[in-house]
């Protein structure tokens, strides 16, 4: 099948599971259908529309998968977040307050300026390899980033994590593009440290230990981390990139022992951040026994631990759970939300969309032709399956919570946008990797021709 | 980079399988325990996602959920005559549980008893919330209203009892509570109530009738005298009724409550002596006839024994081993006797029912949502108390008193009302318990009451003229019926 085609009948079938599932929220909890359903029809298939316009447009030979896939979970995050709004909603009519304003139209308004940026990525980023001219670049710019919350007037704390910066109504979490631009220094960098990196000093127990002066960088980014840490209460952020960045140098240099040295820095810093930081302690506690504190510092767990089981295997349906129960549901807690009311099946289902978007990302990376490409699309993608694991296994009582959000799923402006640039620029890359290397000049010589695309270099 | 990237993307898929793995143990394996864990509201609010099904007096609903459309919980529980109905209903509180009949017999009204199972099947397939069946209950709304407004503001309880099935006719007390101020979706209201009854002294959420233990008093002699009756005593036999009655083995005397001799010469017969409530004939008759005597005779009536009607009543109990003295107070109802409501009650019933005391049971049958009968409880006898001709006997002795005796204002035109009065002492500086056991009609008993009324100050009078006078509407009232 062609890639357009594979695209659009993969996204009709996203449009109408997620109207179906937006209209069986207004069903079950207010008994009737939303009263612009017809323009949220129009409006959400518009979006979809334009977004496969796009990327036919700018990227044609791009992987068909990977939009869809991430639409399919925005559209999921949105109808959560909407039937959240209901709930809030309903909770202000009965105690006669004045409702909040719905959370959903920000966020389908975050979906228009991402559909924007998105555009531009695809629009100004003709070739990805143009982004290695930026390597350094972007490490100033990400670092700036990083740490633009600990400016004084600029930054605002909320719950406890610095990681907004205010400019008058406006509030983003500059880390989110601080993902994108550290992701293009780590790929540009490595790319050129390579080999120099993959030189092996000594074997120690049939691991290549790497010479000391290399393991500077590395120490560098687990510095970096720990000072996010530190100085940001950021538990999430601080171990994607350090986490990214060893998965990078592996994946560059083919050296096992820099996984280990970087597992083993990872534990030290784990250990660290136990001693030295109370959040980091009182996390650790909730996580191996949320039941004693059910009702202070464990609530939200425990709150996400009911959902879920009473979600069970099918869920309690859409609107007719309980998810407004768990504090923070639309952004940290978007996915024990979505567990209680979709259930098991409808968990395994997302679990299963991300790892579709990991594995396309991954291939996308396997397919490129240069290697910084191919670092960059391995990094992108390892941002989205280090948040997703992160997020939900958070919620889940599978790993202590770190605060991150999860992809296309949570609340949040500054992160879908970003998410949906990662995603242009995968496209991008695979639009490089499926394009035909030679255009065929005439009928005759394209008989004669013979390419393989996608082939390794 | 290749074998890298291939190796990188195995470790994704492996945390994808161990987050799958996990979610089916939170979401699938464990969730019965979560779902079990205590402070789950959500296990409380699935409660309230379904109709509960209502609890019946007759036909009509005392109990029943009313939805509540965009509420958190989806259905009230309601009501009708709350106050008078409490104990029996209990009430149904999403902050506090439940009680009564919505306790004992939650499995049926909130759906989940497998006798819906073919119920449940069907909703699944139609698409339908499932809804609990409905309990109808054995009690008599006349009797019941009889009995409440009889009580008034007084303090105490009323059980009446069909002598011949055990059915219970009319569970009433005071003071009562209103269940839907505890049933409320108002949380701060809800605990204001609870609190609030909570505080109060007379305990309007102690289950009266069922479940306070209180000495029985006079009334107490009909057990005497039913075992004076198996000894081989007959109505006419005499016995010693002097003034006083001096207790064995104690400096103390027993008087009787009007200060004088139960007949001439300080004798008088079985049947006087209950007709006049004679406290020294049936001191006597207590040390006569034994402590072993009168605790058998008591237990056939079902005292020592727990009742669960379905709630669970509270044993009333003879004393473990008194000496001679304490039996013979033993013996008029008084040192460590102690009965409900409930128990005299059956003690009446089984005198009025030949002698055969029956299991009490509040719920007469169990419906499905849509009204077939699941279930309807057979009566059920517990033990034959005394023979036949001796319940005969004791019944005639009753009416003496209703008609010649003590009990004068439990007379009713054209019906031969068996009954017996009583006044408990409590304590010094306490007031007395005013008792009153009736069965009515005597030749074909349709309904036995028992009522008592803590809060009176008065001697033995008061059983005749406080508590008297409730029984006999609650009699009437049945058999107007």
């Amino acid at each position: 099948m062609k890639p357009r085609r594979l695209e659009l009948g993969l996204l009709i079938l996203v449009w109408v599971i997620g109207s179906v599932c937006y209209a069986t929220v207004d069903l079950a909890t207010l008994g009737e259908l939303p009263v612009n359903y017809l323009a949220l029809l129009i409006g959400s298939g518009a979006v979809l529309l334009v977004g496969h316009i796009v990327i036919r447009r700018l990227a044609p030979h791009a992987d068909p998968v990977l939009y869809p896939v991430a639409a399919m979970l925005n559209m999921l995050g949105l109808v959560m977040i909407h039937r959240l709004d209901v709930a809030e909603q309903l909770r202000a009519e009965v105690n006669d307050e004045k409702a909040p304003s719905p959370d959903a139209v920000a966020q389908a308004t975050w979906v228009l300026v991402a559909l924007v940026l998105f555009t531009l990525v695809l629009f100004l980023v003709t070739d990805h390899r143009r982004l290695q001219r930026y390597t350094y670049t972007s490490l100033v710019a990400g670092v700036v980033l990083l740490l633009l919350p600990l400016v004084p007037i600029l930054g605002t704390s909320i719950n406890g994590a610095r990681l907004w910066v205010r400019l008058g109504p406006l509030s983003f979490q500059p880390s989110e593009l601080a993902k994108i631009a550290l992701t293009i220094f780590f790929a540009g960098y490595l790319v050129r440290k390579r080999e120099a990196l993959a030189t092996v000093r000594r074997k120690v127990l049939g691991l290549g230990i790497p010479r000391g002066r290399d393991f500077g960088p590395l120490l560098v980014a687990w510095l970096v981390a720990l000072g996010v840490l530190a100085f940001e209460r950021d538990l999430g952020t601080a171990l994607m990139f350090f986490g990214v960045f060893v998965i990078l140098l592996y994946v560059a240099t083919q050296r096992r022992s820099w996984l280990i040295i970087g597992a083993g820095l990872f534990a030290l810093a784990a250990v660290l951040g136990y001693l030295a930081f109370g959040h980091v302690q009182l996390r650790v506690k909730i996580w191996l026994d949320p039941w004693t504190y059910a009702n202070d510092e464990g609530y939200q767990l425990v709150q996400a631990l009911f959902g879920l089981a009473s979600g069970g295997l099918f869920g309690t349906g859409l609107g007719e759970g309980y998810p407004q129960f768990i504090p923070f549901a639309k952004t940290d807690f978007i996915a024990a939300a979505l567990g209680e009311e979709l259930g098991l099946a409808g968990m395994l289902a997302i679990v299963m969309l991300f790892a579709i978007l990991v594995e396309r990302g991954l291939r996308t990376g396997l397919a490129c032709r240069d290697p910084f490409g191919t670092l960059l699309a391995v990094g992108l993608s390892s941002v989205f399956a280090l948040q997703v694991v992160v997020t939900i296994g958070g919620v889940t009582r599978l790993i202590p919570l770190t605060g991150l959000t999860t992809p296309f799923l949570s609340y949040g402006g500054s992160a879908l946008v970003c998410n949906w640039m990662m995603i242009a620029l995968l496209l991008r890359i695979s639009d490089r990797n499926r394009r035909p290397a030679v255009i065929a000049q005439s009928a005759d010589e394209a008989m004669t021709q013979m390419i393989r695309v996608g082939i390794d270099r | 980079m290749i074998r890298a990237i291939r190796r990188l993307g195995w470790v994704f898929g492996i945390l994808s399988i161990l987050l799958s793995i996990n979610l089916t143990f939170q979401q699938f394996i464990l969730a019965p325990k979560i779902n079990a864990q205590p402070g789950n509201q959500r296990t409380v609010l699935a409660e309230y996602e379904r109709e509960r099904g209502p609890i019946l007096v007759g036909t009509k609903p005392v109990a029943r959920s009313v939805a509540t459309p965009k509420q958190t919980f989806k259905f009230l529980r309601t009501y009708s005559d709350g106050v008078l109905y409490a104990p029996a209903t209990g009430f149904y509180s999403s902050l506090y549980g439940s009680t009564g009949l919505e306790r004992t017999e939650n499995e049926i009204l909130s759906g989940n008893d497998p006798r819906l199972f073919v119920d449940r099947i069907e909703q699944l397939v139609a698409g339908r919330v499932p809804e609990g069946g409905a309990v109808q209950t054995t009690l008599v709304a006349s009797a019941q209203k009889a009995a409440a407004s009889g009580l008034g503001d007084n303090i105490g309880s009323v059980t009446a009892i069909d002598p011949k099935t055990g059915a219970i006719l009319a569970l009433v007390q005071s003071p009562s509570f209103d269940p839907n101020g505890l049933s409320t979706h108002d949380a701060a209201a809800a605990q204001d109530y609870y609190e609030q009854l909570e505080a109060d002294p007379d305990k309007p959420l102690l289950n009266r009738p069922l479940v306070q233990t209180i000495p029985p008093g006079s009334t107490f002699k009909l057990v005497t005298a039913a075992a004076a009756l198996e000894a081989g005593y007959e109505p006419d036999s005499s016995v010693p009724g002097p003034a006083l009655y001096p207790l064995p083995g104690s400096t103390k005397s027993l008087p009787n409550w009007f200060r004088g001799p139960c007949g001439p010469n300080d004798t008088t017969t079985l049947a006087e002596a209950l007709a006049v409530s004679c406290n020294t004939a049936f001191a006597y008759l207590g040390n006569e006839l034994g402590a072993d005597a009168l605790r058998t005779q008591s237990n056939k009536f079902g005292f020592e024994s727990s009742f669960d009607v379905p709630m669970t009543a509270a044993t009333s109990r003879f004393p473990d081993d008194p000496d001679d003295a304490q039996t013979a107070m033993s013996a008029i109802g008084q040192f460590d006797v102690a009965a409900t409501s409930l128990q005299m009650a059956m003690v009446t019933a089984s005198i009025a029912n030949q002698g055969v005391t029956m299991y009490p049971y509040l719920v007469n049958q169990v419906l499905a949502p849509d009204l077939t009968v699941l279930s309807q409880t057979q009566p059920r006898e517990f033990e034959r108390a005394m023979t036949e001709q001796n319940a005969g006997k004791l019944m005639g002795m009753m009416v003496r008193v209703v008609s010649s005796g003590t009990g004068s204002n439990a007379r009713i035109s054209g019906v031969n009302v068996g009954g017996k009065t009583g006044t408990a002492e409590t304590g010094a500086g306490r007031p007395n318990i005013a008792w009153f056991v009736a069965a009515a009609p005597a030749e074909d008993p349709q309904v036995a009451v028992a009522v008592a009324v803590e809060n009176t100050g008065q001697p033995e009078v008061s059983g005749n003229q406080v508590a008297a006078p409730i029984a006999r509407a609650v009699i009437e009232a049945v058999l107007q019926r």
